[in-house]
Protein backbone atom coordinates (compact mmCIF):
# COMPACT_ATOMS: atom_id res chain seq x y z
CA UNK A 1 0.00 0.00 0.00
CA UNK A 2 1.48 3.35 -0.92
CA UNK A 3 1.83 6.18 1.57
CA UNK A 4 -0.97 8.33 0.13
CA UNK A 5 -3.55 5.52 0.27
CA UNK A 6 -2.36 4.67 3.78
CA UNK A 7 -2.68 8.34 4.76
CA UNK A 8 -6.23 8.41 3.35
CA UNK A 9 -7.28 5.31 5.30
CA UNK A 10 -5.62 6.28 8.60
CA UNK A 11 -6.81 9.88 8.26
CA UNK A 12 -10.40 8.80 7.59
CA UNK A 13 -10.41 6.29 10.46
CA UNK A 14 -8.88 8.64 13.03
CA UNK A 15 -11.02 11.54 11.75
CA UNK A 16 -14.18 9.47 12.20
CA UNK A 17 -13.12 8.41 15.72
CA UNK A 18 -12.22 12.01 16.58
CA UNK A 19 -15.60 13.18 15.29
CA UNK A 20 -17.32 10.41 17.27
CA UNK A 21 -15.89 11.75 20.53
CA UNK A 22 -18.25 14.71 20.10
CA UNK A 23 -20.85 12.36 21.57
CA UNK A 24 -19.29 13.09 24.99
CA UNK A 25 -20.22 16.78 24.61
CA UNK A 26 -24.00 16.83 25.12
CA UNK A 27 -24.39 20.29 23.60
CA UNK A 28 -23.29 19.11 20.14
CA UNK A 29 -24.68 15.54 20.34
CA UNK A 30 -27.65 16.26 18.03
CA UNK A 31 -25.22 17.24 15.23
CA UNK A 32 -22.95 14.24 15.67
CA UNK A 33 -23.51 12.75 12.20
CA UNK A 34 -22.46 15.97 10.51
CA UNK A 35 -19.49 16.29 12.84
CA UNK A 36 -18.34 12.73 12.05
CA UNK A 37 -18.63 13.34 8.31
CA UNK A 38 -16.81 16.67 8.57
CA UNK A 39 -14.08 15.22 10.77
CA UNK A 40 -13.63 12.25 8.43
CA UNK A 41 -13.28 14.61 5.47
CA UNK A 42 -10.73 16.65 7.45
CA UNK A 43 -8.82 13.42 8.20
CA UNK A 44 -8.84 12.49 4.50
CA UNK A 45 -7.28 15.81 3.52
CA UNK A 46 -4.68 15.58 6.31
CA UNK A 47 -3.94 11.97 5.24
CA UNK A 48 -3.32 12.87 1.60
CA UNK A 49 -1.11 15.80 2.60
CA UNK A 50 0.88 13.67 5.07
CA UNK A 51 1.18 10.87 2.48
CA UNK A 52 2.55 13.22 -0.16
CA UNK A 53 4.95 14.71 2.40
CA UNK A 54 6.13 11.22 3.44
CA UNK A 55 6.92 10.37 -0.18
CA UNK A 56 9.19 13.40 -0.39
CA UNK A 57 10.69 13.58 3.10
CA UNK A 58 11.89 10.54 5.03
CA UNK A 59 11.87 11.67 8.67
CA UNK A 60 9.50 10.60 11.45
CA UNK A 61 9.89 13.79 13.54
CA UNK A 62 9.34 15.99 10.48
CA UNK A 63 6.36 13.86 9.42
CA UNK A 64 4.76 14.27 12.85
CA UNK A 65 5.43 18.03 12.81
CA UNK A 66 3.95 18.34 9.32
CA UNK A 67 0.88 16.32 10.36
CA UNK A 68 0.45 18.47 13.47
CA UNK A 69 0.65 21.63 11.35
CA UNK A 70 -1.83 20.38 8.72
CA UNK A 71 -4.19 19.11 11.44
CA UNK A 72 -3.93 22.45 13.22
CA UNK A 73 -4.75 24.48 10.09
CA UNK A 74 -7.70 22.27 9.07
CA UNK A 75 -9.09 22.15 12.63
CA UNK A 76 -8.69 25.90 12.95
CA UNK A 77 -10.72 26.41 9.76
CA UNK A 78 -13.47 24.12 11.09
CA UNK A 79 -13.51 25.89 14.48
CA UNK A 80 -13.52 29.27 12.75
CA UNK A 81 -16.56 28.25 10.71
CA UNK A 82 -18.22 26.94 13.90
CA UNK A 83 -17.50 30.21 15.74
CA UNK A 84 -16.56 28.28 18.86
CA UNK A 85 -15.09 25.20 20.52
CA UNK A 86 -11.62 26.26 19.37
CA UNK A 87 -9.67 24.21 21.92
CA UNK A 88 -11.99 21.20 21.67
CA UNK A 89 -11.56 21.10 17.88
CA UNK A 90 -8.03 22.41 17.26
CA UNK A 91 -6.03 20.49 19.89
CA UNK A 92 -7.35 16.97 19.16
CA UNK A 93 -7.45 17.74 15.41
CA UNK A 94 -3.76 18.64 15.48
CA UNK A 95 -2.89 15.43 17.31
CA UNK A 96 -4.88 13.38 14.80
CA UNK A 97 -2.80 15.06 12.07
CA UNK A 98 0.39 14.19 13.98
CA UNK A 99 -0.67 10.55 14.23
CA UNK A 100 -1.41 10.40 10.51
CA UNK A 101 2.02 11.98 9.85
CA UNK A 102 3.67 9.34 12.06
CA UNK A 103 1.82 6.46 10.36
CA UNK A 104 2.70 7.62 6.84
CA UNK A 105 6.38 7.93 7.78
CA UNK A 106 6.59 4.55 9.49
CA UNK A 107 4.48 2.49 7.11
CA UNK A 108 3.43 2.37 3.49
CA UNK A 109 5.58 1.67 0.45
CA UNK A 110 7.90 4.45 -0.70
CA UNK A 111 7.82 5.68 -4.30
CA UNK A 112 8.82 2.97 -6.76
CA UNK A 113 12.22 3.56 -8.41
CA UNK A 114 12.08 4.85 -11.97
CA UNK A 115 13.02 2.39 -14.72
CA UNK A 116 16.62 2.82 -15.90
CA UNK A 117 17.09 4.78 -19.11
CA UNK A 118 17.91 2.71 -22.16
CA UNK B 1 80.47 6.80 4.64
CA UNK B 2 78.77 8.05 7.75
CA UNK B 3 81.48 10.67 8.04
CA UNK B 4 79.97 12.41 5.01
CA UNK B 5 76.28 11.68 5.59
CA UNK B 6 74.23 12.53 8.62
CA UNK B 7 71.97 9.99 10.33
CA UNK B 8 68.87 11.31 8.55
CA UNK B 9 70.45 10.86 5.13
CA UNK B 10 71.61 7.34 6.01
CA UNK B 11 68.13 6.46 7.21
CA UNK B 12 66.66 7.85 3.99
CA UNK B 13 69.07 5.80 1.89
CA UNK B 14 68.19 2.68 3.88
CA UNK B 15 64.48 3.22 3.36
CA UNK B 16 64.92 3.84 -0.37
CA UNK B 17 67.09 0.72 -0.63
CA UNK B 18 64.33 -1.33 0.99
CA UNK B 19 61.71 -0.19 -1.53
CA UNK B 20 60.65 -2.56 -4.26
CA UNK B 21 61.98 -1.99 -7.75
CA UNK B 22 59.08 -1.31 -10.10
CA UNK B 23 61.17 -0.58 -13.18
CA UNK B 24 59.75 -2.49 -16.11
CA UNK B 25 56.20 -2.09 -14.85
CA UNK B 26 53.68 0.64 -15.57
CA UNK B 27 53.76 1.81 -11.93
CA UNK B 28 55.79 4.55 -10.26
CA UNK B 29 56.32 3.92 -6.57
CA UNK B 30 55.17 6.80 -4.40
CA UNK B 31 55.24 5.82 -0.76
CA UNK B 32 55.27 2.95 1.67
CA UNK B 33 51.82 2.45 3.28
CA UNK B 34 51.87 -0.58 5.54
CA UNK B 35 53.50 -3.90 6.26
CA UNK B 36 51.63 -7.15 6.72
CA UNK B 37 52.55 -10.74 7.45
CA UNK B 38 53.39 -11.52 3.82
CA UNK B 39 54.77 -8.29 2.47
CA UNK B 40 54.40 -4.56 2.12
CA UNK B 41 51.77 -2.31 0.61
CA UNK B 42 52.81 0.76 -1.35
CA UNK B 43 51.03 3.67 -2.95
CA UNK B 44 51.95 4.03 -6.60
CA UNK B 45 50.97 5.90 -9.74
CA UNK B 46 49.64 3.95 -12.70
CA UNK B 47 51.41 5.58 -15.66
CA UNK B 48 49.02 4.18 -18.27
CA UNK B 49 45.73 5.11 -16.64
CA UNK B 50 47.16 8.03 -14.66
CA UNK B 51 45.62 7.08 -11.34
CA UNK B 52 46.78 6.29 -7.84
CA UNK B 53 46.79 2.62 -6.89
CA UNK B 54 47.88 0.44 -3.99
CA UNK B 55 50.35 -2.37 -4.64
CA UNK B 56 50.91 -5.34 -2.39
CA UNK B 57 54.38 -6.83 -2.86
CA UNK B 58 55.60 -10.05 -1.34
CA UNK B 59 58.80 -9.89 0.73
CA UNK B 60 60.21 -13.13 -0.59
CA UNK B 61 61.35 -13.69 -4.18
CA UNK B 62 61.46 -17.49 -3.81
CA UNK B 63 59.20 -18.93 -6.51
CA UNK B 64 58.54 -22.05 -4.49
CA UNK B 65 57.73 -20.14 -1.34
CA UNK B 66 54.30 -20.93 0.10
CA UNK B 67 53.78 -17.22 0.76
CA UNK B 68 54.14 -16.52 -2.94
CA UNK B 69 51.36 -18.99 -3.65
CA UNK B 70 49.30 -17.38 -0.95
CA UNK B 71 49.67 -13.87 -2.39
CA UNK B 72 48.73 -15.08 -5.85
CA UNK B 73 45.78 -16.90 -4.36
CA UNK B 74 44.72 -13.76 -2.50
CA UNK B 75 44.81 -11.78 -5.75
CA UNK B 76 42.71 -14.41 -7.50
CA UNK B 77 40.24 -14.65 -4.64
CA UNK B 78 39.82 -10.87 -4.71
CA UNK B 79 39.44 -10.90 -8.48
CA UNK B 80 36.58 -13.38 -8.14
CA UNK B 81 34.79 -11.29 -5.56
CA UNK B 82 33.29 -8.30 -7.30
CA UNK B 83 31.44 -6.49 -4.55
CA UNK B 84 31.30 -2.87 -3.31
CA UNK B 85 32.65 -4.05 0.05
CA UNK B 86 35.76 -5.65 -1.43
CA UNK B 87 38.69 -3.74 -2.90
CA UNK B 88 38.92 -4.51 -6.63
CA UNK B 89 42.14 -5.95 -8.06
CA UNK B 90 43.36 -4.19 -11.22
CA UNK B 91 46.48 -6.11 -12.11
CA UNK B 92 49.00 -8.69 -10.95
CA UNK B 93 52.49 -9.69 -11.99
CA UNK B 94 56.09 -10.38 -11.06
CA UNK B 95 58.80 -7.78 -10.42
CA UNK B 96 62.25 -7.95 -12.00
CA UNK B 97 63.65 -9.44 -8.78
CA UNK B 98 61.09 -12.27 -8.87
CA UNK B 99 58.71 -10.99 -6.22
CA UNK B 100 55.04 -11.20 -7.03
CA UNK B 101 52.70 -8.29 -6.58
CA UNK B 102 49.14 -7.33 -7.23
CA UNK B 103 47.60 -3.94 -7.83
CA UNK B 104 44.37 -2.81 -6.23
CA UNK B 105 42.27 0.29 -5.83
CA UNK B 106 43.83 2.88 -3.56
CA UNK B 107 41.45 3.35 -0.64
CA UNK B 108 41.52 6.52 1.41
CA UNK B 109 39.98 6.04 4.82
CA UNK B 110 40.63 4.66 8.25
CA UNK B 111 40.48 1.36 10.07
CA UNK B 112 37.09 0.70 11.59
CA UNK B 113 38.39 0.70 15.16
CA UNK B 114 39.85 4.18 14.60
CA UNK B 115 36.77 5.35 12.71
CA UNK B 116 34.45 4.27 15.56
CA UNK B 117 35.77 7.08 17.76
CA UNK B 118 33.77 9.45 15.56
CA UNK B 119 30.62 7.28 15.62
CA UNK B 120 28.93 7.62 19.01
CA UNK B 121 25.52 6.32 17.91
CA UNK B 122 24.81 2.64 18.46
CA UNK B 123 22.46 2.30 15.43
CA UNK B 124 25.13 3.81 13.16
CA UNK B 125 27.68 1.34 14.49
CA UNK B 126 25.26 -1.52 13.86
CA UNK B 127 24.61 -0.33 10.33
CA UNK B 128 28.38 -0.36 9.71
CA UNK B 129 28.48 -3.92 11.02
CA UNK B 130 25.62 -4.89 8.70
CA UNK B 131 27.67 -3.68 5.74
CA UNK B 132 30.53 -5.96 6.85
CA UNK B 133 28.04 -8.84 7.12
CA UNK B 134 26.80 -8.17 3.58
CA UNK B 135 30.34 -8.43 2.22
CA UNK B 136 31.23 -11.58 4.17
CA UNK B 137 27.90 -13.15 3.26
CA UNK B 138 28.63 -12.43 -0.40
CA UNK B 139 32.03 -14.11 -0.09
CA UNK B 140 30.41 -17.13 1.58
CA UNK B 141 27.91 -17.35 -1.26
CA UNK B 142 30.93 -17.68 -3.58
CA UNK B 143 32.37 -20.43 -1.39
CA UNK B 144 35.09 -18.30 0.21
CA UNK B 145 35.90 -17.94 3.92
CA UNK B 146 37.85 -14.88 5.03
CA UNK B 147 39.41 -16.46 8.16
CA UNK B 148 40.98 -13.23 9.42
CA UNK B 149 38.12 -10.87 10.20
CA UNK B 150 39.24 -8.30 12.75
CA UNK B 151 39.04 -4.50 13.17
CA UNK B 152 42.32 -3.82 11.41
CA UNK B 153 41.03 -5.65 8.32
CA UNK B 154 37.94 -3.48 7.93
CA UNK B 155 38.31 0.00 6.48
CA UNK B 156 35.83 2.82 6.23
CA UNK B 157 36.46 4.91 3.13
CA UNK B 158 36.26 8.66 2.73
CA UNK B 159 32.67 8.40 1.47
CA UNK B 160 31.51 6.01 4.18
CA UNK B 161 32.07 2.85 2.16
CA UNK B 162 32.92 -0.18 4.30
CA UNK B 163 35.61 -2.44 2.88
CA UNK B 164 36.72 -5.85 4.08
CA UNK B 165 40.46 -6.09 3.44
CA UNK B 166 43.27 -8.63 3.55
CA UNK B 167 41.96 -11.85 2.05
CA UNK B 168 45.41 -13.44 2.37
CA UNK B 169 44.13 -16.20 4.63
CA UNK B 170 40.95 -16.82 2.63
CA UNK B 171 39.90 -20.44 2.28
CA UNK B 172 38.06 -21.72 -0.73
CA UNK B 173 35.41 -24.21 0.25
CA UNK B 174 34.88 -26.97 -2.24
CA UNK B 175 31.51 -28.56 -2.69
CA UNK B 176 32.84 -32.02 -1.79
CA UNK B 177 33.78 -31.98 1.89
CA UNK B 178 36.36 -34.79 1.48
CA UNK B 179 38.68 -32.53 -0.48
CA UNK B 180 38.48 -29.49 1.76
CA UNK B 181 42.00 -29.70 3.12
CA UNK B 182 43.41 -29.05 -0.32
CA UNK B 183 42.25 -25.73 -1.65
CA UNK B 184 42.51 -25.11 -5.33
CA UNK B 185 42.23 -22.06 -7.50
CA UNK B 186 42.11 -22.62 -11.20
CA UNK B 187 42.87 -20.04 -13.81
CA UNK B 188 43.42 -20.14 -17.55
CA UNK B 189 45.94 -17.30 -17.37
CA UNK B 190 49.14 -18.20 -15.54
CA UNK B 191 50.60 -15.57 -13.23
CA UNK B 192 53.66 -17.50 -12.11
CA UNK B 193 55.72 -19.10 -14.82
CA UNK B 194 57.34 -21.53 -12.41
CA UNK B 195 54.05 -22.78 -11.04
CA UNK B 196 52.19 -22.78 -14.31
CA UNK B 197 52.98 -25.85 -16.29
CA UNK B 198 50.61 -25.35 -19.19
CA UNK B 199 47.55 -23.36 -20.14
CA UNK B 200 45.78 -24.04 -16.87
CA UNK B 201 47.42 -23.00 -13.64
CA UNK B 202 46.74 -24.99 -10.54
CA UNK B 203 47.88 -23.52 -7.28
CA UNK B 204 47.49 -25.73 -4.30
CA UNK B 205 47.21 -23.99 -0.99
CA UNK B 206 49.59 -24.81 1.83
CA UNK B 207 46.85 -24.67 4.43
CA UNK B 208 46.67 -28.09 5.96
CA UNK B 209 45.40 -29.49 9.22
CA UNK B 210 47.61 -28.55 12.16
CA UNK B 211 48.67 -25.22 10.67
CA UNK B 212 47.30 -22.29 12.68
CA UNK B 213 46.45 -19.17 10.69
CA UNK B 214 44.50 -16.22 12.02
CA UNK B 215 44.52 -13.61 14.78
CA UNK B 216 44.21 -14.60 18.45
CA UNK B 217 41.13 -13.08 20.01
CA UNK B 218 39.26 -13.10 16.71
CA UNK B 219 39.82 -16.57 15.27
CA UNK B 220 37.42 -19.36 16.14
CA UNK B 221 38.44 -22.16 18.56
CA UNK B 222 38.47 -24.70 15.72
CA UNK B 223 40.69 -22.38 13.67
CA UNK B 224 43.00 -21.88 16.67
CA UNK B 225 43.27 -25.67 16.96
CA UNK B 226 44.46 -25.82 13.36
CA UNK B 227 41.45 -27.80 12.17
CA UNK B 228 41.60 -26.22 8.76
CA UNK B 229 39.67 -28.98 7.00
CA UNK B 230 36.65 -28.68 9.28
CA UNK B 231 36.28 -24.91 9.00
CA UNK B 232 33.05 -23.61 7.56
CA UNK B 233 31.11 -20.32 7.49
CA UNK B 234 30.58 -20.56 11.26
CA UNK B 235 34.28 -19.86 11.77
CA UNK B 236 33.85 -16.45 10.12
CA UNK B 237 30.65 -15.98 12.14
CA UNK B 238 32.70 -16.42 15.32
CA UNK B 239 35.09 -13.69 14.14
CA UNK B 240 32.12 -11.47 13.24
CA UNK B 241 30.77 -11.96 16.78
CA UNK B 242 34.09 -10.82 18.25
CA UNK B 243 34.22 -7.94 15.76
CA UNK B 244 30.69 -6.91 16.76
CA UNK B 245 31.80 -6.86 20.40
CA UNK B 246 34.64 -4.50 19.46
CA UNK B 247 32.35 -2.30 17.36
CA UNK B 248 29.88 -2.00 20.24
CA UNK B 249 32.40 -1.20 22.95
CA UNK B 250 35.13 0.79 21.20
CA UNK B 251 35.17 4.38 22.48
CA UNK B 252 37.37 7.42 22.16
CA UNK B 253 37.70 8.17 25.87
CA UNK B 254 37.80 4.59 27.24
CA UNK B 255 34.38 5.16 28.82
CA UNK B 256 32.50 1.88 29.08
CA UNK B 257 29.49 1.59 26.78
CA UNK B 258 26.48 -0.24 28.17
CA UNK B 259 25.69 -2.89 25.59
CA UNK B 260 21.95 -3.76 25.49
CA UNK B 261 21.25 -7.32 26.60
CA UNK B 262 19.81 -8.35 23.24
CA UNK B 263 22.98 -7.20 21.45
CA UNK B 264 25.14 -8.90 24.08
CA UNK B 265 23.23 -12.11 23.43
CA UNK B 266 23.76 -11.73 19.66
CA UNK B 267 27.54 -11.34 20.26
CA UNK B 268 27.55 -14.40 22.54
CA UNK B 269 25.60 -16.54 20.10
CA UNK B 270 27.80 -15.54 17.15
CA UNK B 271 30.99 -16.17 19.13
CA UNK B 272 29.87 -19.38 20.86
CA UNK B 273 32.69 -21.84 21.58
CA UNK B 274 30.75 -24.67 19.97
CA UNK B 275 30.10 -24.04 16.24
CA UNK B 276 26.70 -25.74 16.58
CA UNK B 277 25.62 -22.98 18.98
CA UNK B 278 26.40 -20.18 16.51
CA UNK B 279 24.24 -18.68 13.79
CA UNK B 280 24.03 -20.97 10.80
CA UNK B 281 24.80 -18.19 8.34
CA UNK B 282 25.96 -14.58 8.24
CA UNK B 283 22.56 -13.56 6.88
CA UNK B 284 20.91 -15.04 10.01
CA UNK B 285 23.26 -12.94 12.17
CA UNK B 286 22.53 -9.84 10.07
CA UNK B 287 18.80 -10.56 10.31
CA UNK B 288 19.01 -10.48 14.11
CA UNK B 289 20.89 -7.16 14.01
CA UNK B 290 18.29 -5.72 11.60
CA UNK B 291 15.49 -6.91 13.87
CA UNK B 292 17.16 -5.20 16.83
CA UNK B 293 17.46 -1.97 14.82
CA UNK B 294 13.76 -2.20 13.90
CA UNK B 295 12.75 -2.67 17.54
CA UNK B 296 11.78 -6.31 16.97
CA UNK B 297 12.66 -9.32 19.17
CA UNK B 298 15.91 -11.08 18.29
CA UNK B 299 16.31 -14.86 18.05
CA UNK B 300 19.34 -14.86 20.37
CA UNK B 301 17.55 -13.40 23.38
CA UNK B 302 14.28 -14.58 24.95
CA UNK B 303 12.64 -11.51 26.53
CA UNK B 304 10.55 -11.38 29.68
CA UNK B 305 7.25 -9.47 29.81
CA UNK B 306 8.77 -6.16 30.98
CA UNK B 307 11.51 -6.20 28.40
CA UNK B 308 8.91 -6.86 25.70
CA UNK B 309 6.81 -3.97 27.00
CA UNK B 310 9.85 -1.71 27.10
CA UNK B 311 10.77 -2.62 23.53
CA UNK B 312 7.16 -2.05 22.41
CA UNK B 313 7.19 1.39 24.03
CA UNK B 314 10.54 2.30 22.45
CA UNK B 315 9.32 1.19 19.03
CA UNK B 316 6.02 3.08 19.13
CA UNK B 317 7.09 5.87 21.49
CA UNK B 318 5.89 8.79 19.34
CA UNK B 319 2.49 7.24 18.61
CA UNK B 320 1.97 6.19 22.25
CA UNK B 321 2.76 9.72 23.45
CA UNK B 322 0.41 11.31 20.89
CA UNK B 323 -2.44 8.91 21.73
CA UNK B 324 -1.92 9.44 25.47
CA UNK B 325 -2.02 13.23 25.08
CA UNK B 326 -5.13 12.91 22.89
CA UNK B 327 -6.95 10.72 25.42
CA UNK B 328 -5.97 12.93 28.37
CA UNK B 329 -7.15 15.98 26.45
CA UNK B 330 -10.45 14.35 25.53
CA UNK B 331 -10.96 13.24 29.14
CA UNK B 332 -10.26 16.78 30.31
CA UNK B 333 -12.80 18.18 27.84
CA UNK B 334 -15.41 15.65 28.98
CA UNK B 335 -14.94 16.22 32.70
CA UNK B 336 -14.00 19.90 32.79
CA UNK B 337 -15.32 21.26 29.49
CA UNK B 338 -18.58 22.98 28.62
CA UNK B 339 -21.62 20.75 28.89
Amino acid sequence: MNKIVLGLLVGALLGAIDGGTAWFTPAVRPAIVGIIFGSTFKGLIAGVAAGIFARKVNSVPLGILFGLAVGFVLAFLVAYLQHGYYFEIILPGSIVGGLVGWATQRYGAPVAAAAPAR
Amino acid sequence: MTAFLNDKAVERLRSVGALSDFSGTRYILQEFLARGGMGAVYAAQDKTLNRRVAIKVLDSADRHDALQERLVREARVLAQLEHPGIVPVHDAGTLADGRVFYVMKFVEGSRIDQFLASVPSLPERLRLFLRICETVSFAHSRGILHRDLKPSNVMVGAFGEVLVMDWGLAKILRPDSNARSEETVRSTEPLLGAVAGGGETQITSVTRDGMILGTPGFMSPEQAQGKSSSLDVRSDIFSLGKLLGTILTQTKNAKAIRVPRALGAICEKAAAENPAGRYASVSALAEDISRYLDGMPVSAYPENFWERAQRFYTRYQAAILLITVYLLMRAAFVFFGRS
